[in-house]
């Protein structure tokens, strides 16, 4: 890494071993393993950055200067790099992961979960997708840092689907963990549940598409947290953007006094968790809104620099063939103090929506989907609708959060996906909240 | 290969090796400034076996030793499907052109040249837009080899330019874009920064629409960020086979509207989606899939082929597993009405250019519904402004069953969509009150 005269120069390698199985129906479809190696150097000089991927790890020194030379290309004003300590380390896993269980034994179990959903009536087919790896990424910089992370990742995701007259219907269940096969078992009336749930949609009419108040489960709520506020909590949307640090600016109100908003690698034990970024930097636990009002957000080595903020060690890339861009990890509301009791008894007309389907953002608008949804009426949950698609626009919705919960939890399920590297592992929660003018889309 | 394969077929009944490497150079604008030059190699190595009579299945990025490739192989093929098929046989294949030698003449200097301009051009016209934009350039080399004496070997160049721009008054922010794909070098920008041009002149100012029913035109990038997904999904034969999509059963039948005809095609010259074998060595060919209204066929692979009865349509694609049936180009076929012609037409109604989430809901049913990014009012047979805070939901099974009017041009969108403006009549509108 020395002596290409470029001002910051990184190398990264990586050696990854993935499980899949996928059912369709009846069928196994796919019981697969894919095993990687490969690595990337990254360089900087004067401002600008090149970036080499590769999978034949020989030569690296060419590889160096290869990005070096692209660098140099670029003509950009200088910076330097947020300082951060050199380190050296060499970070285990705390469980041997999924990878040690032999596939007999996972197939057993999806096999068990295959069968729930297949034998409620009216269920046409099912799709189980199942995913587990363990990673080995060995870091080094030009400033001295060295560190080798091991990390295990797992993935379930099943969807029943019914269909009757031409209609068709769906209802899916995510989980994850780091590598803790536990949190994947067990799940067979969670399972039998949804299965049902896919066979009653059927029979369940479309919410009027209209502005509703809205409570949204803590799974759903970690969904909307992620797209509604943290993608424009990420620095690389805003620091080279005068206009929108204008509007985000530190200290701005943008919700009630009992909203806190977090995100950290630094919360142990979630599937976002780790001890240091794709960039060496050690990980945090970062309020991003406290008591409604804006207090960081999350960075980059560069981005920090550039709008001269702390690093927060939230730069992650999904792949050595991905340089590492400024990403969420855990991100979660913090409860509040409210019951369900309490949050849902003076609703007169509104909406219950439940568990996440997708979500995605433009920084200004964005939209999450339900995939459990009921009427609320005269403050009880009333009827089941199908699944409701939610909108909203980040400068009006956060402010429209009137009623936090105190029961909050955290969901492993999700992927998160940004400039094509998806998905991400990461985790969402929140306790239940209610949202009064929430825009659903319907018929 | 041929290590991998000779070592399998000991082991094995039968044994495919498929290779892609690829070589890709992507310049990254950010801000109107060029931020990043990437250069990316990468090579992937799939084994897929038949043995006792059930597929197994592993692959390696990077390099592998030929025993460890095949020993994770053979270690999953006691839990695999049952093959229904065998690996083709050798055959010649169509000659279809995909590789372009002058991509390799395009110099990184270029590329950054052509990133400079268009931005210029942009700002030229609104100077506090801020863009993003890529340009990419790569290429790919496919080789495929089985037990059964079948080989495939091909090299397909591609060339992408995208820009988006983000314009911020206040609060308000103003989101437009598009991107241009081809086999080519796309070294002409002006295409790209008309169109971007045309949104902002026509999103100048922000109106506010009703909450009801109305008529919508979808653009070309409205059809694809709208109706593409549950398209995608109802006629990929698996879905078919297995009752998930709700073309089970409707071969042959008026399910769409007379005036729309859907076909696949991966033999267009020079079309970055376009190939002489699939990843599994069957010929590429055209398929439609409506007719007039009729659905006539669907998608498949070998392995869904043989379940389904049929034979494949050579749409066998790997996205890092075993392969699946997925749509190659997929061709709208056009109509005879102007665009400007479809907005005349219209009392109230909402031009749609991007719809966010519309695939996040149940596209298996058809159901589509998504905030627009993008989009315009149109209102007594003009555009007056953009719209925002507003939702368009429908199903497709619905909306494409009685077509208004489709246009009269069609143009490529994301690199493997050929459409023309839809004109669909009864979605459902909602938007903010206030």
């Amino acid at each position: 890494m020395q002596g290409h005269k470029a001002d910051y120069v990184e190398i990264r390698l990586e050696e990854t071993q993935i499980t899949r199985i996928i059912y369709r129906g009846e069928r196994l479809e796919e019981v697969g393993r894919t095993s990687s190696l490969g690595g990337n150097v990254r360089a900087l000089v004067k401002g600008g950055w090149g970036f080499v991927s590769f999978n034949n790890i020989q030569k690296l020194r060419d590889k160096v200067e290869l990005a070096v030379k692209q660098a140099r290309l670029i003509d950009k004003q200088d910076f330097k790099l947020s300082k951060t300590e050199p380190i050296i380390d060499v970070v285990a896993t705390k469980n041997n992961g999924p990878t040690t269980i032999p596939l007999s034994s996972k197939k057993r179990l999806l096999d068990e979960y295959n069968d729930i959903i297949l034998s409620t009536p009216k269920i046409r087919t099912c799709n189980i997708g199942y995913y587990d790896s363990q990673r080995k990424v060995t870091f080094a910089s030009s400033e001295g840092t060295y560190i080798e992370q091991n990390k295990a990742d797992a993935n379930l995701r099943l969807t029943a689907i019914a269909s009757e007259n031409g209609q068709v219907q769906q209802v899916g269940l995510s989980l994850g963990s780091q590598g803790d096969f536990a949190a994947i078992d067990g799940l067979q009336e969670q399972v039998k549940q949804m299965a049902q749930r896919a066979v009653d949609l059927l029979s369940a009419p479309q919410a009027k598409a209209g502005e509703y108040t809205i409570i949204l489960d803590p799974v759903l709520a970690g969904v909307f947290v992620h797209e509604a506020f943290g993608h424009l909590s990420e620095a690389d949307h805003v620091y080279e953007n005068k206009r929108l640090q204008e509007i985000m600016v530190l200290g701005r109100r943008f919700g009630d006094k009992y909203l806190n908003i977090v995100d950290g690698a630094a919360v142990p034990g979630l599937r976002g968790s780790y001890k240091y970024d794709d960039e060496g930097v050690p990980a945090t636990k970062t309020y991003l809104i406290r008591e409604g009002i804006l207090e960081s957000r999350l960075h980059s080595r560069e981005t920090a620099a550039k709008m001269d903020e702390k690093p927060t060690g939230n730069a992650r890339a999904i792949s050595y063939l991905y340089p590492p861009i400024v990403r969420m990890t855990n991100t979660y509301i913090e409860p509040g103090t409210l019951s369900f009791e309490d949050i849902i008894s003076d609703i007169k007309e509104g909406i219950y929506a439940k568990d996440w389907y997708g979500g995605t953002t433009s920084l200004e608008m964005f939209t999450f989907s339900a995939s459990e949804a009921y009427m609320i009426r005269n403050g009880k949950i009333a009827e089941l609708l199908r699944p409701v698609v939610l909108s909203g626009n980040v400068f009006v919705t956060l402010d429209n959060i009137d009623a936090i919960g105190n029961d909050l939890q955290m969901n492993q399920g999700g992927g998160c996906g940004k400039r094509g590297q998806s998905p991400l592992p990461v985790s969402n929660g929140s306790p239940h909240i209610r949202i009064r003018h929430c825009l659903i889309g319907g018929s | 290969m041929e290590e991998i394969l000779s070592k399998a077929k000991k082991l094995a009944e039968q044994a495919e090796v498929f290779q892609l490497s690829s070589k890709v150079t992507p310049v990254h604008f950010e801000a109107n400034l060029l931020k990043q030059i990437q250069s990316k190699e990468n090579i992937s190595t799939a084994l897929r076996l038949i043995k006792g009579g059930k597929i197994g299945f592993a692959q390696a990025n990077g390099y592998i030793e030929p025993e460890a490739l095949v020993e994770m192989a053979v270690e999953t093929c006691p839990f695999g499907m049952p093959a229904k098929f065998n690996f083709p046989n050798p055959k010649v294949y169509p000659k279809i052109e995909t590789l372009d030698h002058q991509i390799d003449n395009v110099t990184v200097e270029e590329m950054v040249n052509l990133g400079d301009r268009i931005i210029s051009a942009i700002k030229q016209h609104t100077p506090e837009i801020l863009c993003e934009v890529s340009a990419t350039k790569g290429t790919i080399s496919v080789n495929i080899i089985n037990s059964q004496g079948g080989e495939v070997s091909y090299n397909k160049s591609f060339f992408n330019l995208s820009l988006e721009g983000v314009l911020i008054k206040g609060e308000d922010m103003l989101f437009v874009g598009d991107s241009y794909s081809s086999c080519h070098p796309v070294l002409d920008f002006k295409p790209l920064a008309e169109e971007v041009i045309k949104q902002l002149e026509l999103a100048k100012r922000n109106v506010i629409i009703s909450t009801k029913q109305m008529p919508v035109i979808f653009t070309p990038n409205g059809v694809a960020s709208s109706l593409l997904a549950p398209l995608i999904s109802a006629f990929n034969g698996k879905l078919v086979f297995d009752g998930a999509s709700p073309l089970k059963g409707k071969f042959g039948e008026q399910v769409f509207d007379k005036k729309f005809s859907l076909q696949d095609d991966a033999t267009l010259p020079y079309q970055v989606a376009s190939y002489p074998s699939d990843d599994e060595g069957v010929s590429s060919q055209r398929t439609p899939l409506v007719d007039n209204g009729v659905v006539s066929h669907f998608l498949y692979d070998l392995q869904t082929a043989a379940l389904a009865n049929t034979q494949s349509t050579g749409n066998g694609s790997r996205h890092g597993g075993l392969p699946t049936p997925s749509p190659s180009s997929l061709i709208i076929g056009k109509g005879d009405t102007p665009f400007w012609d479809m907005v005349r037409d219209i009392t109230e109604g909402l031009v749609v250019e991007f719809l966010i989430g519309a695939e996040q809901g149940n596209t298996l049913n058809g159901d589509f519904s998504g905030n627009v990014l993008l989009g315009y009012k149109v209102e007594k047979g003009e555009i007056t402004g953009r719209v925002k805070d507003t939702m368009v939901s429908g199903n497709i099974y619905q909306v494409l069953k009685q077509i208004e009017a489709i246009g009269h041009e069609t143009r490529w969108v994301e690199g493997f969509l050929s459409t023309p403006c839809l004109y669909c009549t009864g979605l459902s509108v909602a938007t903010k009150m206030g």
